[in-house]
Formats: structure tokens, C-alpha cells, sequence
């Protein structure tokens, strides 16, 4: 790939069209291949990797553009699976949702163990089509091979369901009209938003019918005061960002995948991204949803207060069950008010330890300022180097083992910087850090930010990649990575980076091409690992069709067991997003 | 050799403009400032001829409000042995800053100044070619090389022009104006920018150089472009025609 860098973009559009950069602005869903860690898989999963930047949409706007010497192999195996273990094999370009950007992809080889369609699922006949007619008013209802192709496949290109109608509701009464009529006929339903999931949680397993809430994409109101939008499902993040941005607010999560994610999916996936350390998670900012329930009950639970203590507090439930419980449709959230001073300081340290006391010092020292701490060790700086344009190191002078990224955001320049300062003079003095840069413009900013960013982009042109998204203690994240390179020695290259202040580990094992002998040295081991330690397998992605069966790895049986009951009196007949989150063999028990 | 080279604290490039409510000018409250990316790239020219053995002393210069000093910290955290902050908080025309320059040209002596093509805020591209018209001294700008021979006093630039690239010879002392092409400037590091803290930044106004500010243009309004409307998407021949004769009146 090749970036035009700052640089070239000022000479292109000079300072002339001073006017002009705001229409310059570029925003696109760039493929990171991250983490999810699949099933006995060894898929590329290029995900949104959830490094986002804060406000400043214009740190958006470059150009990226892809040499057509992609190189990929075309071939397609039908997944068919009727025997309860499937082989799914499928490959083909990737196809980006904005500005035409496509790259190109791997040979995928994914042996993934699909459950086989539910029998008592019904399928589509003409009556259904015309009662859905009658309730959309003749439009919605899409039956087009072509359209339907790009619904059925997920982001990743990596799984294509087979479902031969969408459904494209507008109001809430609609939605629910639709789900009433398809729990009486046990019609089984995918709910669609931006279609950007890296599990394969949005797309259809075999025919189930997708409902894309992706035209309900109304701002309903925005609080000046108090900063709480609402607003519908379908609303896309990046829509959200730049209306916010006029009232001089920012959304409280920020996506690589924001051009193209809609807001009812981030929710439903409880999505994390770079904001997380500093406005925590949806489940707090969320204040209020609107559900539609699999027997098209709507649930108003759309309230706009800070405080409320009536009751159990059912909105969580829906909140990262993706889907499963029920359709979000409209949402009711409390943005931040956007802050004017951001700094950015990219630094090195020696060993794993100091990145550790570094964020210490960092929440202590920066306190109130610090919004994001990532890391990324000696081998994904190298990669990062190698493989991308336009990138240089921001460090020359000398090989450091880690980086780590710090950014404040604050309402007064002066005083953070002066923050900043005191804390990197004391880091250094007491040996925590070995050298640093602190960023001087926005467009020094943006490059650091690219470095961190463009590992998973560089992994995935480095060869093949396994991806592995995991929550750990932050004192045991690097013992894991010790551990592969141990286990891997020379066949792999182990690289590790992530959100350190969150705890979320990054961890990426390229090779030179698939390899089933290096594939069982790595799994189950991570997972075991990661069980072991009492980490997640997913910190942020979710669950979806990839990792269905891996819950146990991160949750007691007890608790699947009341998943289960919980998504039995929710969606008694199961037809919402089936095959997904909970393992099939716990729900056929219950 | 001592080198001079003016910085000016302007929007970051890459921030959202918006024009104030009563157009009278650009929001800059409120708004993040860095140094403009063409003095960046002057700065880090300078730089590179010292680190060359060519030239013995950096000075930085900046013109404007108390928070230029800001700027000015960021030029000595990239390397400059000292800096020169005069103190103007009205709105400033290259003219003035000519005239200011030739005064502390006067004073300091350099062998070189320094110079960005333009600045992003105003985009005159004219303070560099008058201050060289008021110190009579040659100048080249839009520079992409810059090959000094500091033995027999002579610069060969390369200018980007219209037509390609120039290559000029000038006598020192000389006047050069940095385009894009001429290097990446450095980030500033965290040992430079704890030395930075330590160097001086000697405060001047333009009484204290004997410079009246005088200014000859004032800015009457300052409008955004108009917004482009939506193209329409239309059914039928018919209906363009329709359109064409009786809305746009061009047939």
C-alpha cells in the first residue's frame, strides 16, 4: 500500500485551499486483520482493529491507495454441511464499503466446525414475501441476487451465508411486525447494521432472513446541556462523530471501522476501541435502548438519565449479546464534550516491567488527562517498518524492545503539557523510559498513530497471519508471548502489541504461508493459557459464529447454563442471529 | 555562520477551519496552533547545515502574540541554539514583517535567513522576496536543494517552478525560501526537549527595532465558499430538458 504522507498531501493541496480541507476529508474502513481467535482455524480475520484517535476527524484524511500487484488466488469451496462438521473454504478480494479502496487477501484455508441448519427452522415461501410487502409498503423487501450476495458475506470476506431475502425496515413498528410474523412461522433471522463484525456475527449461517436496520438512521435529539444523543440504530458512528463534532461533542468510542459501523451493531457487540481507558465502556455511556424482542414485543427502555434505579436493568443484557436477544433500534447515549488540547508522546522502553510502571506513573502522574496507553514490542515496530510506506521510525538513534504510545486530552494546552512534561522528565530520570518524542502538530500525531495502527495491515502483507484477541492481567501479558516464541522458535514470528491500559492483548503469529504443525502448537495452548490465567479469548470482538464454541475457555459452565436459560425466555424459539454466541450443544440441553 | 530562520505560529494544518459568526475572520480560539510546516522545514534545513559543520549558531525568530514562545520551544526542542521572540499581538502583513526582519537582520548579522515558501493562514508567499528587496540581499525561492559553500560564500539552489526546476548560484548573505520537497523535518526529542527548557528566548517589540506597524490593507469580510449543492438525479429526458430551458436557463 501506498500512503501519500502529510508531506505530500500540503503540496498537493496547499495551504491554498485553506478552505478546501475540509473536503478533503477521507474517511475509510481500513482492514485490520486482528485478533479474533477462531476455532481450530487458521483464518485470516482482518478486523477493525480498535485503535481509534481522538477527535480531530481531519487525522482521518489521507489518501491511501492500493497497488493493484495484489496477488490472490480464487477459488471457492461451497461450505456444505449437513453432517454437523463443515468445511468451509472460502476466499476472494475484499471489498472495503468506502471510497472503492479494495485490498487484497490471502489464501484462506478455514477449517471451521459449523453447526448444521436447525430443522425446525422454516424457510421462505411466497406468502411470507407478500405479507412482508404488505408491512413495508413495497420497499424493503430485497430479493436481488447481487445485493443479497454482499449481505450474505461478512467483512472479512471469510464466511458467505446462503439467505435469500432482507428485509430493510424504517420504523420500530416494522421491525416489529417483522419479528412477530417470523416467530409464529419459526422463520430464523440474522439483524444486519454495517455489516463490519469479525466474528461472523452479522452475516447469515444458511437462509435465515437478514433484517438490515441500516435505514432507521435518524438523529431523534441532542441535549446541548447535557450531551445525550438519541438517536436510531442505523445511525453509522462516523455520521454520529461529525454531527457531534458541530455541537462541539464526541462520541464516547471511536472504531478503525466508523465509516461503515452503525451504532446499534457497535452496542449490540459492546464495541471497545482506543476511548475505552478514558470513557469506559457502552455498558456505561449507554444510558437508554429501544429492543424489539424475538416475538416483536418492543421493549422502551429509552430513558435519558444518568440515574435509575427501578428494577433489574435490562438493557445491559442486550448490550454485547449481539443480536442474540434481541434488535436494538434505538439508542440513547451520553457523549463527552470534545476537548481542545491533545498531545501524543511515543516512547521506548527496555523491558516489559517498565511498560508496566510506566503506566502506573502514568495514571497517577497524568491522572485525569490520559486517554490512551498502547503498546507494541520490538517485532511489530520492525514489521511496521518493513512493510508499510511513508512510515519512518520515530526513534532512529537505537533499537528499543517496546514502544509505548501515551495520549492526554484536556481542556488547557499549557497545563497538560506541562503534565506531560514533568512526567516524561521523571520517567526518564528514574530510567523507566530510554528515549521518547513528543508530538508537535497534529500531522506528527497522526504519523505515530499510524505506526501503531498500521501493524495489523502489516501482517497481513507480511504472510500468513493467526490472530488472537485476549484479555489478560497486564503483569502476565508478555509471559504469554514469551511463552509462543518459546514454544514456535524459529518457525514463527511472535508479535505482540494492543491496548496495554485496558489489558488487551494483540497477539499475532506470522508465518510464511498456513502450516497445520504450527497452527496445534498454538492452539488449543493459547486459549488453555489464557483460561488459565482467567482472561477472555475475546476482549472486544465478540463471539459471533467463529468462537461459539469456545466459551467454556472464559466462563464457567454454570454460567453458560444461565445464558442459555436467559436466551430461552428472551427468544423461546430461537430464531434470532441462530448458531451464534451461545454453543449449540448447551442450548439444545436447555 | 550564523542562520536566521523565521517560524510563525499559525492553525495546525490539519485542523477543521471554521470562519467566525460575524466574518471577520477565521476561529482561531480554542483552536490548536503549531508552527507552520514550511517553517518546519526551513528550521530543520538550518539544522542540518550546522550538524554539517557549516554554519555555528541556529537562531530561531517569531513574530506575534505572547504564545509564539510556544512555537519558539518547539524550534529550540528541535535544535536551535537560541531564540528571538518579538512581541505584536495585532495582525501582522508581510510588509511589517519585512520590515522587522530588516532591523534584526541589521542587528544580528547572519549570513543566511531562513524563510518558509508561505504560511498556512494567509498564503501570501511574500515575506520572504521583500525582505531580501529591503536588504538588497539575492534570493531563491521555493527551494528544493540547498548546497552551500560556505568557503567562497556562495549557495547553490534548486527552485521548484513552474516549468521544473532552476538552479540558481547566490552570493552570501542570501535569502531562501523552503518549499516542501526540501527535507522532513525531525521530531523533537525528550533529552532536546529538556535542554530546550534552559535556552533563552530574548524578548524585542518593534519599538525597540524602530518599526512602525503600519497597515496599508484591511480585511473587509471573510466568507466560507459557497457550499456545492447536491447533484439531482432525474427520471426522464424530458424532465432534464424541462429543467435546463426553465431553471437554469442555459438553452
Amino acid at each position: 500500500m501506498k500512503y501519500l504522507t502529510a508531506a505530500s498531501r500540503l503540496l498537493r493541496h496547499s495551504s491554498r485551499n485553506l478552505s478546501d480541507l475540509g473536503s478533503n476529508l477521507q474517511f475509510f474502513c481500513s482492514i485490520r486483520p486482528s485478533s479474533s481467535c477462531t476455532s481450530a482455524s487458521n483464518s485470516i480475520s482482518a478486523h477493525i482493529d480498535a485503535i481509534a484517535r481522538l477527535s480531530y476527524p481531519s487525522l482521518r484524511s489521507y489518501e491511501r491507495f492500493i497497488q493493484d500487484d495484489c496477488f490472490h488466488r480464487k477459488f471457492t469451496l461451497k461450505n456444505i454441511c449437513f453432517g454437523g462438521s463443515g468445511v468451509g473454504i472460502l476466499h476472494s478480494l475484499a471489498r472495503f464499503q468506502s471510497d472503492g479502496i479494495r485490498t487484497h487477501h490471502r489464501n484462506l484455508a478455514s477449517t471451521a466446525s459449523i453447526p448444521e441448519r436447525n430443522k425446525s427452522f422454516a424457510t421462505i415461501n411466497s406468502d411470507d414475501i407478500s405479507y412482508f410487502n404488505k408491512v413495508l409498503g413495497g420497499r424493503g423487501v430485497v430479493q436481488d441476487e447481487e445485493k443479497l450476495d454482499d449481505a450474505n458475506t461478512d467483512w472479512m470476506r471469510k464466511y458467505k451465508g446462503s439467505s435469500k431475502l432482507m428485509l430493510q425496515p424504517r420504523t420500530t413498528q416494522e421491525v416489529s411486525q417483522i419479528l412477530d410474523y417470523c416467530n409464529s412461522r419459526c422463520l430464523a433471522v440474522v439483524p444486519q447494521g454495517g455489516n463490519t463484525s469479525l466474528v461472523g456475527g452479522s452475516i447469515p449461517v444458511y437462509d435465515e432472513v437478514i433484517i438490515n436496520v441500516g435505514s432507521m438512521n435518524n438523529i431523534l435529539s441532542f441535549d446541548k446541556v447535557s450531551g445525550i444523543l438519541v438517536c436510531e440504530a442505523g445511525c453509522i458512528l462516523e455520521n454520529l462523530m461529525s454531527f457531534l463534532d458541530n455541537e462541539g461533542y464526541i462520541m464516547p468510542l471511536d472504531l478503525g471501522a466508523k465509516g461503515s459501523c452503525q451504532i446499534g451493531g457497535n452496542i449490540s457487540t459492546n464495541a471497545g476501541g482506543l476511548r475505552l481507558l478514558r470513557y469506559g465502556s457502552l455498558h456505561g455511556s449507554v444510558l437508554g435502548l429501544e429492543v424489539v424482542l424475538a416475538n416483536g414485543t418492543v421493549l422502551d427502555m429509552l430513558g435519558t438519565l444518568r440515574k435509575d434505579n427501578t428494577g433489574y436493568d435490562l438493557k445491559h443484557l442486550f448490550i454485547g449479546s449481539e443480536g442474540s436477544l434481541g434488535i436494538v433500534t434505538k439508542v440513547s447515549i451520553l457523549t463527552p464534550p470534545k476537548l481542545p488540547s491533545v498531545n501524543l508522546a511515543f516512547l521506548a522502553c527496555e523491558d516489559y516491567l517498565s511498560c508496566q510502571k510506566i503506566l502506573v506513573e502514568a495514571k497517577t502522574k497524568l491522572g485525569e488527562i490520559l486517554s490512551a496507553f498502547e503498546f507494541l514490542d520490538i517485532n511489530a515496530m520492525d514489521l511496521v517498518l518493513k512493510q508499510l510506506d511513508g512510515l519512518r521510525d520515530p526513534l532512529p538513534s537505537s533499537k528499543h524492545n517496546f514502544y509505548v504510545l501515551i495520549e492526554t486530552t484536556g481542556s488547557m494546552e499549557s497545563h497538560d503539557k506541562e503534565k506531560l512534561e514533568a512526567f516524561l522528565a521523571q520517567a526518564i530520570e528514574s530510567g523507566l523510559l530510554t528515549d521518547g518524542v513528543v508530538a508537535q502538530d497534529i500531522n506528527q500525531a497522526s504519523s505515530f498513530w499510524r505506526i501503531r495502527e498500521g501493524v495489523p495491515e502489516a501482517l497481513l502483507k507480511e504472510g500468513a497471519v493467526y490472530k488472537y484477541d485476549l484479555s489478560l492481567p497486564p503483569e502476565k501479558i508478555y509471559d504469554l508471548v514469551e511463552e509462543m516464541r518459546q514454544r514456535l522458535g524459529t518457525a514463527a514470528n511472535v508479535v505482540a502489541y494492543g491496548h496495554l491500559g485496558d489489558g488487551n492483548l494483540h497477539l499475532n503469529i506470522s508465518t510464511p504461508q498456513y502450516d497445520d504443525n504450527i497452527l496445534a502448537k498454538i492452539e488449543p495452548f493459547v486459549y488453555e493459557w489464557t483460561s488459565k490465567q482467567r482472561g477472555s479469548i475475546s476482549a472486544e470482538h465478540g463471539i459471533g459464529l467463529m468462537k461459539a464454541n469456545k466459551l467454556h475457555y472464559s466462563n464457567s459452565a454454570e454460567t453458560v447454563q444461565v445464558m442459555a436459560a436467559i436466551k430461552k425466555v428472551l427468544d423461546p424459539s430461537g430464531i434470532l442471529n441462530p448458531y451464534k454466541v451461545l454453543p449449540t450443544s448447551v442450548l439444545s440441553q436447555s | 555562520m550564523k542562520i536566521l530562520v523565521a517560524v510563525k505560529r499559525v492553525v495546525d494544518y490539519a485542523v477543521k477551519i471554521r470562519v467566525k459568526p460575524d466574518k471577520s475572520g477565521v476561529e482561531t480560539s480554542n483552536v490548536k496552533m503549531s508552527m507552520n510546516p514550511f517553517c518546519e522545514i526551513a528550521l530543520e534545513e538550518a539544522l542540518r547545515i550546522k550538524e554539517s559543520g557549516r554554519a555555528k549558531e541556529v537562531v530561531a525568530v517569531s513574530i506575534g502574540p505572547a504564545q509564539c514562545t510556544d512555537t519558539l520551544r518547539t524550534g529550540l526542542a528541535m535544535g536551535a541554539d537560541r531564540a528571538i521572540h518579538v512581541e505584536y499581538p495585532g495582525t501582522l502583513y508581510p510588509l511589517s514583517v519585512a520590515k522587522i526582519f530588516k532591523a534584526l537582520v541589521d542587528a544580528e548579522r547572519p549570513a543566511l535567513l531562513l524563510l518558509g515558501k508561505q504560511a498556512i493562514d494567509d498564503d501570501c508567499t511574500q515575506t520572504g522576496q521583500m525582505i531580501a528587496g529591503l536588504l538588497k540581499w539575492p534570493q531563491a525561492t521555493f527551494a528544493s536543494k540547498v548546497v552551500l559553500d560556505e568557503g567562497n560564500k556562495v549557495a547553490t539552489v534548486d527552485r521548484e517552478v513552474d516549468g521544473g526546476l532552476e538552479t540558481l548560484s547566490l552570493d552570501l548573505p542570501a535569502v531562501i525560501t523552503t518549499d516542501l520537497r526540501l527535507n522532513q523535518p525531525r521530531y523533537a526529542t525528550l533529552p532536546n526537549i529538556m535542554k530546550a527548557k534552559s535556552k533563552v528566548i530574548k524578548k524585542l517589540t518593534p519599538q525597540d527595532l524602530n518599526v512602525e506597524i503600519r497597515s496599508d490593507l484591511e480585511v473587509v469580510q471573510v466568507t466560507e465558499p459557497p457550499q456545492r449543492q447536491a447533484g439531482v438525479i432525474l427520471s426522464s429526458v424530458d424532465q432534464l430538458i424541462d429543467r435546463l430551458k426553465n431553471e437554469a436557463r442555459v438553452i
